[in-house]
């Protein structure tokens, strides 16, 4: 029983433990290496440039794979009624037929996720009926879509470190999303969100047995990943107060391509540069990717209308088939009998 | 026989939360009841497939090529450049889970590997050991394998896989909840594909393919024997209506080319719906003059060459086209069934088309031209058949069918393949007066498989079948107890013979019925004699006493 454990444990450590270990040695890595080491130049100036070199071309990489290989056969998966008669009423955007209705499906897809809306969760009655039910599950979708959303505000809002002058309409979303006026600075929701919503996929992988079983360290390490970039910018606003103006100066430098290091930046800083590094780096190669392949999905990005025209194949070839002659001559006698039609009556 | 385990044994074996550990350490267990027979040699030949030999999967020996692990490597390869969803399905899952619990196979047997995700990953474990960056850049770091969620492919990995993806029907009812719309089925057919590289089919559908591809259909049928069975139909439906209808064969010039799943003129309960489709014709051409030809070389609706390999559908489905071309019909109609239409609508005319030398369809009778099959040129029996009632053409008898109590299953093939969710439902209406839908998280797109699809309906893996059909069959119970439904209609030839079997099982109250058995009671053939009894020669409702 005990060596059971402790192998359990074991393979639990692989999950999570590693990735755990792995996202606070980044943390390590970055802090003591510019408190000690003095290697700003290395933390804040050398990764950030390979990583997002690493980022683009990885991206782009991953992305042209995918569309070099071939489409052969379009086949959507259809969520409603097809488009048979006027009198019965179609559903254009689960079972679109046009590109218009391929159009609205995949917004929805990309913006509310909607097959995710879907989600139900089955329970097994085991009583005198034994009765499978079906429960609408809304958790998943809405805290993937607090994860995204907190997300994407949260990369926009940093974009006021990237131009000059700050254009209006980002100073318009920083009031928005700092509605909520709690102390000085000012609470912004979309970090506090995200690290919220991160922090329950996270419960969910280890504790949803179903969840945990499928859970690979590849799973865990993102999440780690975007929980300390949110805890360490989090940080810096509400409690250590980093030096705003040197960042600026900062990321002005990385973005017009004359990097300078501010004095007055300490090793939290580079340890939140160092993870939002590595997680452009990381991204291309990872599951992270599902951002870009929700596009190409041709279970989800096809119109189903194969029946109305045809879709070709670039690779069509033809194949060894057993003709009609064939047949024939291999039934002729019997089919002739039988009273059957026949082409020779030989 | 394997279904010796008894209704409540199955339900008391069902554990939906998965033991701890990792599953890459929990080897494969291949058990009978949950497994099909492997493929006859003989039967693998027919087509020219490698490797054809007899072998058992429960021995340690599976009797492979030497560079089997190589074969498999290259035939990923291959796939992943000649099919974009595959590529994209072995990159972007993100394991969330959604689709964990949308299985029929996980919910009826609780094996965390039916989970899709899981099943997906057996494969996905594999393609990342070998053909991804970060597997290959963890890989340098000791202990990093492990971390990659790699693994490299041995004889246990192929075994897991084996016993997987024939664990699974291909249903896609995964991919309707999945956020990025991953289709297992697409994985499960690439898995399946690789596997014929090896000679690992199964017999339930290597046999089939074999029959199909030089006698015409499935059960190998002979002409003259096919023509025999209608003929016998033909004069049963005499027995009971008093019209010889008269079926057609092979006719050259005809208007109409008739293709329908061979399981309709061998099994019961299929058996009566093909005398449906024979009375319906028959009405048709005394009415109208409509001239539809049955044909012995395409005899074969359903093509289990889908469930081996993209090039075998092609071989198998060829026989529809060069049939029409050779009789010069003006179109295709098809009969009831699943997968048969998921070739048809989401295949056919991409592999063996353009169906040049057709006409588009459009139905004589009524005028209504089939916009959604102008290309493809093949009219479903359902969309013909409403479209005629909705025209009034067609003079029915709804009281025949008055002690028919309802419930439609949808076909997962024609449902999430295809759409075609509301014209069954139409006809259905307008033949029968009862009729009670099932909990909506089970029908339309979110149907439950019968547990048999995909070639998996053998009699050897009678647990997995009734394990999987459970969700359908507590879907159906439901509506059973609360509405005292007594009959299940389908439009899929594989669900009239799973289904029966799985009622009989689960819910023995209920009986299977396609929805041309309906048509064919109700229809009021011109001339008919007083019926006294329906297709299956049970008495009217009314005509009981007179029975006595």
């Amino acid at each position: 029983m005990m060596t059971e454990n402790c192998e359990v444990v074991g393979i639990m450590n692989q999950k999570y433990m590693l990735p755990l270990a792995g996202v606070f040695l980044l943390f390590l890595l970055a802090y003591a290496g510019v408190e000690g080491a003095g290697l700003q130049w290395f933390f804040g100036i050398v990764i950030p440039y390979l990583a997002v070199i690493a980022f683009i071309w990885g991206f782009v990489n991953r992305v042209m794979g995918w569309a070099s290989s071939a489409v052969p056969f379009r086949i959507p998966t259809t969520c409603g009624q097809q488009k048979s008669f006027p009198w019965i009423k179609h559903n254009c955007i689960d079972n679109p037929d046009k590109a218009s209705g391929v159009f609205i499906r995949m917004l929805m897809e990309i913006f509310l996720f909607r097959s995710l809306f879907r989600n139900t969760k089955a329970a097994f009655n085991t009583d005198e009926n034994n009765k499978l039910t079906y429960s609408w599950e809304i958790f998943l979708w809405a805290g993937a879509l607090a994860f995204h959303y907190g997300f994407l505000v949260v990369i926009i809002r940093h974009l006021r470190f990237f131009l000059e002058p700050v254009p209006a309409w980002l100073t318009f979303l920083e009031y928005v999303d700092g509605i909520v006026q709690i102390g000085l600075p000012g609470i912004f929701l979309s970090g506090i969100v995200l690290l919220a919503a991160a922090l329950f996929l996270l419960a969910r992988r280890i504790f949803d047995a179903k969840v945990s079983y499928i859970s690979l360290a590849a799973d865990y390490f993102p999440l780690f990943l975007i929980i300390g970039i949110a805890a360490t910018g989090i940080a810096m606003r509400y409690f250590t107060k980093v030096d705003i103006m040197g960042v600026k100066e900062f990321t002005m430098g990385l973005v017009t391509f004359h990097p300078v290091i501010p004095p007055g930046v300490g090793g939290l800083f580079y340890a939140h540069v160092l993870m939002v590094s590595v997680l452009f780096a990381y991204f291309p190669m990872s599951k992270l990717m599902h951002a870009g392949g929700i596009f190409l999905s041709p279970t989800r990005n096809m119109a189903n209308n194969t029946r109305a025209k045809r879709h070709v194949n670039p690779w069509n070839y033809a194949v060894d088939v057993h003709t009609y002659e064939q047949y024939e001559d291999h039934f002729r006698e019997k089919m002739i009998e039988a009273g059957l039609p026949v082409d020779k009556e030989e | 026989m394997s279904n010796e385990i008894k209704p409540d044994q199955l339900l008391d074996n069902i554990d939906h939360t998965p033991a701890s550990g990792s599953w890459m350490d929990t080897p494969v267990q291949i058990r009978p009841g949950m497994y099909c027979y492997a493929a006859k040699a003989e039967s693998v030949e027919t087509l020219g497939f490698p490797n054809a030999r007899p072998w058992n999967p429960m021995e340690d020996d599976w009797k492979l090529p030497e560079n089997w692990q190589e074969i498999i490597h290259n035939g990923i390869k291959e796939r992943l450049e000649k099919f974009r969803t595959f590529k994209v399905f072995m990159d972007i899952c993100v394991r969330c889970g959604a689709c964990a619990d949308k299985c029929h196979f996980f919910l009826g047997t609780g094996d965390p590997k039916n989970m899709p995700v899981l099943r997906a990953e057996l494969l996905r474990s594999v393609y990342r050991n070998d053909f991804t960056k970060a597997a290959q850049i963890l890989k340098m770091i000791p202990g990093g394998e492990k971390l990659s969620g790699g693994r490299p492919m041995n004889l246990d990995v192929l075994k897991e896989w084996w016993y997987y993806f024939f664990q699974c029907t291909e249903c896609r009812r995964c991919s309707v909840f999945c956020p990025y719309g991953i289709d297992t089925a697409e994985i499960t057919i690439m898995a399946r594909e690789i596997f014929n590289l090896l000679g690992l089919n199964i017999d339930w559908i290597a046999t089939p393919v074999s029959n199909c591809y030089k006698t015409g259909n499935h059960l190998g049928i002979q002409p003259h024997a096919f023509k025999d069975m209608l003929e016998f139909f033909a004069e049963d439906i005499e027995e009971i209506t008093g019209v010889n209808v008269e079926p057609q064969f092979n006719k050259k010039g005809a208007d109409i080319l008739f293709i329908t799943p061979s399981g309709d003129v061998f099994a019961d309960p299929g058996t009566y719906t093909c005398q449906g489709y024979l009375i319906l014709f028959k009405y048709l051409k005394d009415k109208y003059g409509l001239d539809v030809t049955w044909s012995t070389y395409a005899s074969e609706g359903g093509n289990f060459g889908f469930f081996t390999s993209h090039e075998t559908m092609k071989r198998l489905n060829s026989k529809m086209y060069a049939e029409a071309r050779r009789l010069g019909v003006k179109w295709i109609l098809g009969g009831e069934c699943g997968h048969m239409w998921r070739v048809i609508h989401q295949y056919m005319d991409t592999m063996n088309g353009p169906a040049d030398f057709l006409e588009e369809p459009v139905n004589p009778i009524t005028g209504t031209k089939f916009e959604n099959a102008k290309s493809t040129k093949m009219v479903h029996i359902t969309e013909f058949t409403a479209d005629l009632i909705k025209h009034g053409k067609l003079e029915l008898d709804k009281s025949r069918n008055a002690n028919r109590i309802m419930t439609y299953h949808d076909s997962c093939n024609t449902s999430r393949g295809m759409g075609l969710l509301e014209e069954p439902r139409y006809v259905l209406r307008n033949v029968c007066d009862n009729f009670f839908e099932m909990p909506e998280n089970t029908i339309r797109e979110q149907t439950f498989c019968c547990g048999s699809g995909s070639g998996l309906n053998a009699g050897e893996n009678m647990e997995l079948r009734m394990a999987g059909g459970l969700p359908r069959a507590n879907a159906v119970k439901y509506v059973h107890e609360k509405f005292g439904v007594n009959t299940l209609g389908t439009i899929c030839a594989i669900d009239r013979a799973a289904l029966s079997t799985l009622m009989e099982y689960w819910v023995p109250e209920v009986k299977v019925y396609g929805i041309h058995e309906l048509v064919g009671n109700a229809l009021i053939l011109p001339g008919e004699k007083e019926r006294e009894t329906d297709l299956r020669l049970e008495p009217l409702p009314g005509m009981e006493d007179e029975d006595e």
